[in-house]
């Protein structure tokens, strides 16, 4: 993280003295812009979340859990409500697996992972190429 | 051996009693109170200083700013920008419950889902208010996609609100569950050490020092999903999909 910091110093000193705020701004933007081609990443991509092959995992997981969740317990309110024991749990069962499943290909989508669709998250792309960029880190 | 599931009972500290309800001021209270404390130090001190060129703390302090802005402008456009104080203030106080419960003996608030689940449903009304007041009746056309067959619609129309509520869901228990269950797992290894004797002991040691570092890893990436999927809720409320 300290990576940005340390290219600030290396900048060499404006022979004229201490520049103008404009002046400080255009060389900071290129001292950026070369980190950039040297690395071939841009800042905002560094400073991105490590987004982990277990974390994706994860979110997948409970995303298919909560919506089962939220059915089961729509469809348990309902028949308390309607006095129609067990239909309305049993129907909402199902309706809340589909939303589950809705969940998790909405998830994958945002990830970057179902192929091409119209759900694709603008960060999706980013956040999975994190994600391979940093498996390794863990431990 | 000591139970792991020790470090997640709540302590009344001061009891408070208001009409009926108890509403103690507890160890859970009192790390929420540290991690806005801190933050709010972190934050102040380290901006106190304003240098153009960034010193270590202001850099720190910068680093989160820009993590953050450039998270809400991304994911939300410009019309994000004014919903950004509080995206930040839900990262900071997340991240930093997260990174103050790894300290031993410390109370990890993150890890009570009555916690997470109040933070979320904060998101999700917050999300449901403004898609409403933006869009009036229109907003309920998030519960049927476009170029659907009507017949569809009342099998359709159920799993998107199913789907819909279950967000403030997935998005408590995900927090709750990771931080949670690494930390009874840490406990877990944790209590084999001594009993192990010298011989044997080094090899819970070895895992513990290696979920310590996991750990870290799991505070700030399950603050930064908590905030991303923040975003995106909003961005669904605000631009319908």
């Amino acid at each position: 993280m300290n990576d940005d910091q340390s290219e600030l110093p290396s900048e060499p000193p404006d022979p004229q003295g201490p520049g103008s705020l404009d002046d400080l701004g255009a060389r900071l933007k290129q001292a950026r812009q070369d980190q950039d081609t040297k690395t071939g990443r841009s800042i905002s991509d560094k400073v991105r979340a490590p987004a982990s092959g277990f974390g994706q995992a994860f979110r997948i997981g409970t995303e298919l859990v909560a919506a089962l969740i939220i059915g089961v317990g729509a469809g348990y309110l309902l028949d308390q409500w309607l006095e129609t024991t067990p239909w309305m749990m049993v129907i909402f069962f199902f309706l809340g697996a589909a939303a589950g499943i809705l969940n998790v290909y909405r998830a994958a989508a945002q990830m970057g992972l179902a192929g091409n669709n119209s759900q694709t998250a603008p960060t999706g792309n980013t956040v999975g190429d994190a994600g391979q960029d940093n498996n390794g880190d863990r431990p | 051996m000591a139970n792991p599931l020790h470090q997640f009972e709540i302590t009344t500290i001061a009891p408070i009693k208001l009409g009926g309800i108890d509403a103690s001021f507890t160890n859970a209270g009192l790390f929420m109170v540290l991690t806005v404390i801190t933050v709010s130090l972190f934050l102040g001190l380290s901006m106190r200083r304003k240098s153009l060129v960034p010193g270590r703390w202001q850099s720190m302090a910068e680093l989160s700013y820009e993590f953050v802005a450039s998270m809400v402008r991304d994911n939300v456009g410009n019309e994000g920008r004014k919903y950004f104080p509080f995206v930040f203030s839900l990262f900071m106080f997340i991240l930093f419950g997260n990174l103050i419960g790894l300290i031993p003996y410390s109370f990890t608030f993150t890890s009570h889902i009555i916690v997470t689940f109040s933070m979320a449903i904060v998101v999700f009304l917050g999300v449901t208010i403004i898609g409403i007041v933006r869009h009036k009746l229109h907003f309920f056309s998030l519960f049927l996609p476009t170029g659907v067959p009507m017949v569809m619609a009342p099998v359709l129309i159920p799993i998107e609100i199913l789907s819909y509520l279950s967000r403030p869901v997935s998005l408590s228990i995900r927090l709750f569950a990771n931080m949670m269950a690494g930390h009874t797992m840490m406990k877990v290894f944790a209590g084999f050490i001594i009993p192990l004797g010298i011989i044997g002991g080094w090899a819970p040691l070895a895992v513990d020092v290696a979920l310590t570092g996991f750990e870290f890893l799991v505070a700030f990436l399950q603050a930064y999903v908590f905030t991303i999927l923040t975003c995106l809720y909003l961005n669904d409320a605000i631009h319908l999909h």
